[in-house]
């Protein structure tokens, strides 16, 4: 077996010197009756060959997003992808570390963290930013139980324009650790007033910016009415490009914000893993879960990084812990940072300029399409249009043409047939022009 | 050209001589934040032009700078190549963290992550269009249900917590569905934080049970906290002493006797692939971590995976989403009707479960069984080799990792944490320290399966040689350490009672020319 470097003449000898006759008497606290005598019935070893003939047959399987026009977003984008980002990110020094618990060998880890935790906390207009969490929807469930713990309140409103899966997640800790949720319903128009749900007991109100169904909202307004019921505001951000053109949570008075960060430097990969991205206020960060990396000096004086406030976190805190994460999404934070750092000021701004441009082209030639209806007045890479028949059928014809043309609002709202017709397009620095004509005549055709 | 015979090294002439100038040292390279090399314009991506359009941004567009640094391509390269040689990795030598499971993580796992087809597989593609995927997920499914004799697997979880999570939320839920949701879980002492704080995550109280002397759950003390308010156990098998719970069946009895289930954390699974399934102890849930036993790499903390196999009476409650055969292929269930809800965005990490298939096959069968009797073996052999001059925890012998207590450091002044520090020196990654709680200044060693004999030697050696070094009275040196290394001890008290926990720009001076 190639990964195993022991031969049998190494296992005689260590058994030996270990003073047992065999490997099974290393096994010999297992009571008797569940010890297997040999092994399971599944298939035996396979070369690297065989091994890739294999995968790759169910890999074939599938239609690439990468490998025909594709306009899939609800909270998961293609981007492009540097190639010196993933290069970077396959360093075996970053690939096959482990957490940076002792700091002085793990310093580049730490630094990249820091890193991270600055980018972060400048795009989200915050103070600081956490270390990173599994995704987007678990950052905005800890988010939630954050605010809890903040206010000592046990309600939170979600808007209509959270991304299902968020707020899905959310009402599902809501239901363990017991706390409320009140669930506004789908705002496909971008219309809704959340101020009036907040009372005494509301411990934050959750917002998605641009939202689910793609709308730009100024969350000014709905911040002071939070502030003043004592509340606080939690903003999430599924597509976090947006922030090189739009206006941060941030400057809008948002008090956590959260974010997927899977479009900077992290493939699709059917959904995962992706990076949660959380960022709040100074005066919170001993109620922040997840880890931190702060700044401090060697016994020489000369400056490094540590994982500090650790005694927020489970390892040291157990059952009173803020948060029982451990394992973040350490590499994918990596590949984010290595993006954004290739991307810089300029071309995270000009990145953004692309998206919001092509998302606003396409709009204008998908909307001119007899019976269909753009409900956005604003957008930034993502718009939900109506049909005149039901989406899901829409996008598997459109797919039979090799177009994916976006994600059909039911299959993630499966219970509400008024949103039966509606389509979520988005549109990347990938879509080209002969994209945007494949998609418009495909769509003339299906809906002939 | 010179040859190497011709090349004489200087003495060594003092501190002074040794000093140089940059304050780099040879190969170690001091490197700045991104922050502090950016230029205003450069960036390392060319972009086309923005095309016509609309604006659609309603007002509001930003204002002002985001403050981000400019740096060309060339710049990311160095700077990222300079970070990683500052980090100690599998990929370098022993790294030997005990419940860690720091294994080899072959690279044809990466290659089989990112083909196209999978890498650029987008979650919410029609159905028809990911069918090779869901068959990839069904397939790994397999796998574990086979491993560990379950029934049931849900796939989602993304790392070890977040598995203990959807444990308990499936053990609260099939006890909420009997009217009966319990208040207590009980916890032995020896348990990974995680477990506690899952349980108090899911609005239970933690009962902590005490270890016996032979480092195993004290089985009278566990029945003694039996009622019937116990929603069930969390416990480690191996356990975090690196010992099989010899009682495991009769805990399992004893906690469904009074209606409860049993969680075990599987962080540990790696000693008993292939020679001992879960299923027939009794176990109702357990997560896998498959950045430990199945080898995705840990990428210096994340990301990981955490599926958890669940027994019949579990399965009815597992969160969505979930694939099942349909009448037209593979089919994701995304809303189940008695599934207790969902832990995260889409359908879990594919990008891990396509590494530890790709790393199950490679093994085969034969291969996984051959995997977990060759990491006991060398825990073993890592502590008959080190059981003199150091002291074992418990005496016997272990399963995939060995443990150790400080007494073989009374009276030296030297301490697990300045003896993990000299172990960094030596050019090793240190033991997990001070863990399991229950054994006083715990060292615990894992060095997995794809560690060589003679490696081993040479990490005993020097293990070795370090315990006689600290028990010959030379504390200072232990003390002082590490001396070799980017930085040396670097003051956590001063990061927490101060925390800067990001850059930012020096305030502007005044006018100053």
């Amino acid at each position: 077996m190639r990964y195993l470097p022991l031969t049998d003449d190494d296992r005689r000898g260590m058994l030996a010197a270990i003073g047992v006759p065999s490997v099974d008497a290393l096994y010999s606290d297992v009571p008797r009756k569940v010890l297997l005598d040999g092994p399971v019935d599944l298939p035996g070893f396979k070369s690297e060959l065989e091994v890739e003939r294999h995968i790759g047959a169910l890999a074939a399987k599938n239609l690439g997003a990468a490998s025909c026009p594709s306009f899939l977003g609800a909270g998961a984008y293609r981007h492009h992808i540097p190639a010196a980002v993933d290069h970077l990110i396959q360093r075996g020094e970053f690939l096959t570390s482990y957490t940076p618990y002792q700091p002085e060998v793990t310093q580049g880890t730490l630094q990249y963290l820091f890193e991270f935790q600055t980018q972060v906390a400048l795009l989200t207009g915050m103070d600081v930013a956490n270390a990173s969490m599994y995704d987007g929807a678990t950052a905005t469930a800890e988010a939630v139980m954050m605010a809890n713990r903040v206010t000592r309140r046990r309600r939170a409103v979600l808007s209509g324009g959270l991304h299902p899966h968020y707020r899905e997640t959310i009402e599902t800790h809501g239901r363990f650790t017991g706390f409320e949720v009140t669930s506004a319903p789908a705002d496909a128009n971008g219309a809704e007033d959340l101020a009036k749900q907040i009372d005494g007991n509301t411990s934050c109100v959750v917002v998605q910016n641009p939202s689910f169904f793609g709308h730009v909202h100024d969350l000014s307004t709905l911040a002071k009415a939070c502030h003043d019921a004592g509340a606080l505001l939690v903003v999430a951000v599924t597509e976090i490009v947006s922030l090189g053109l739009v206006t941060p949570p941030g400057e809008m008075g948002a008090d956590i914000v959260t974010a997927e960060g899977q479009s900077l430097g992290v493939p699709l990969s059917f959904g995962g893993p992706y990076v949660g991205l959380f960022a709040t206020r100074d005066k919170f960060i001993r109620q922040m879960p997840g880890r931190l990396t702060g700044q401090t000096v060697d016994v020489e004086g000369k400056r490094g990084w540590v994982l500090t406030l650790s005694t927020r976190e489970q390892h040291i805190r157990r059952e009173k812990a803020t948060s029982n994460i451990c394992t973040n999404s350490g590499l994918c934070a990596l590949a984010f940072n290595i993006h954004l750092t290739l991307l810089g000021e300029t071309g995270l701004t000009k990145l953004a300029e692309i998206n919001h441009a092509t998302a606003s082209r396409l709009a204008d030639r998908l909307g001119a399409i007899p019976g269909v209806t753009l409900l956005n007045e604003t957008l930034f890479n993502e718009f939900t249009l109506a049909l005149p028949k039901p989406a899901a059928e829409v996008v598997e014809a459109l797919a039979k043409r090799r177009v994916l043309g976006g994600v059909p609002v039911s299959r993630l709202y499966p219970d509400d047939p008024s949103l039966a017709n509606l389509l979520l397009v988005a549109a990347t620095e990938t879509v080209s022009d002969e994209d945007i004509a494949a998609y418009e005549a495909a769509l003339k055709e299906v809906l002939k | 050209m010179s040859t190497p015979t011709q090349f004489q090294a200087a003495p060594m002439q003092g501190e002074r001589r040794v000093r140089t100038i940059s304050g780099n040292k040879g190969l170690q390279i001091e490197e700045p934040l991104i922050f502090e090399q950016g230029m205003k314009g450069r960036s390392g991506v060319d972009l086309p032009a923005v095309p016509q359009h609309k604006d659609r941004l309603g007002a509001l567009k930003r204002k002002g700078e985001i403050g981000l640094p400019g740096l060309s391509e060339p710049q990311v390269v160095r700077h990222y190549t300079k970070l990683s040689q500052k980090n100690y990795a599998i990929d370098m030598g022993v790294y030997p963290l005990g419940s860690c499971t720091m294994k080899h993580n072959p690279r044809l796992n990466e290659k089989m992550a990112r083909l196209p087809g999978i890498g650029d597989l987008h979650p919410m593609q029609p159905i028809s269009t990911v069918q090779g995927a869901l068959e990839l997920i069904d397939q790994l499914a397999h796998w574990l249900k086979t491993l560990t004799n379950m029934p049931a697997v849900a796939m989602s979880p993304a790392a070890g917590a977040h598995g203990e999570l959807c444990g308990i939320m499936t053990i609260r839920a099939a006890l909420l569905a009997r009217g009966d949701a319990r208040k207590r879980i009980l916890v032995p002492e020896s348990a990974h934080g995680t477990n506690p704080a899952t349980a108090a995550a899911c609005g239970y109280e933690v009962d902590p049970v005490p270890a016996d002397d032979r480092g195993r759950v004290d089985l009278a003390a566990f029945k003694a906290k039996l009622g019937p308010d116990v929603a069930g156990t969390m416990i480690t098998n191996p356990n975090t002493c690196g010992l099989f719970e010899n009682d495991i069946i009769d805990i399992a009895d004893a906690i469904h006797g009074v209606g409860g289930y049993f969680y075990c954390d599987g962080a540990n699974f790696n000693a008993i692939v292939g020679r001992v399934r879960p299923g027939d102890l009794g176990i109702d849930a357990m997560h896998i971590n498959l950045h430990k036993t199945f080898s995705t790499p840990h990428g210096g903390g994340g990301p990981g995976s955490g599926p958890v196999v669940l027994s019949a009476a579990l399965a009815p409650y597992a969160p969505v989403p979930y694939v099942v055969h349909g009448p037209n292929g593979f089919a994701l269930v995304e809303r189940g009707e008695q599934a207790f809800g969902r832990l995260k965005g889409f359908h879990g990490q594919m990008g891990m479960f396509v590494r530890a298939l790709a790393y199950m096959m490679s093994h085969g069968s034969d291969g996984l069984r051959q995997a977990s009797g060759d990491a006991v073996l060398n825990a073993n052999y890592i502590l008959a080799g080190l059981k003199d001059e150091m002291t074992p925890a418990f005496p016997g012998t272990c399963m995939h990792e060995a443990l150790f207590n400080d007494e073989f450091l009374e009276g030296t002044d030297v301490t697990t944490l300045d003896f993990a520090k000299a172990m960094i020196d030596e050019g090793y990654h240190p033991m997990t320290m001070y863990f399991p709680l229950v054994v006083h200044g715990a060292l615990l060693m894992e060095p997995t399966e794809t560690e060589s004999r003679d490696g081993l030697d040479r990490y005993v050696e020097v293990v070795k040689g370090l315990a006689k070094r600290a028990k010959a009275g030379d504390a200072a040196y232990f003390k002082g350490a590490p001396y070799h290394t980017p930085r040396r001890r670097l003051d956590e008290t001063l990061a927490a009672r101060q925390p800067v926990l990001r850059w930012k720009p020096e305030a502007p001076k005044k006018a100053a020319e």
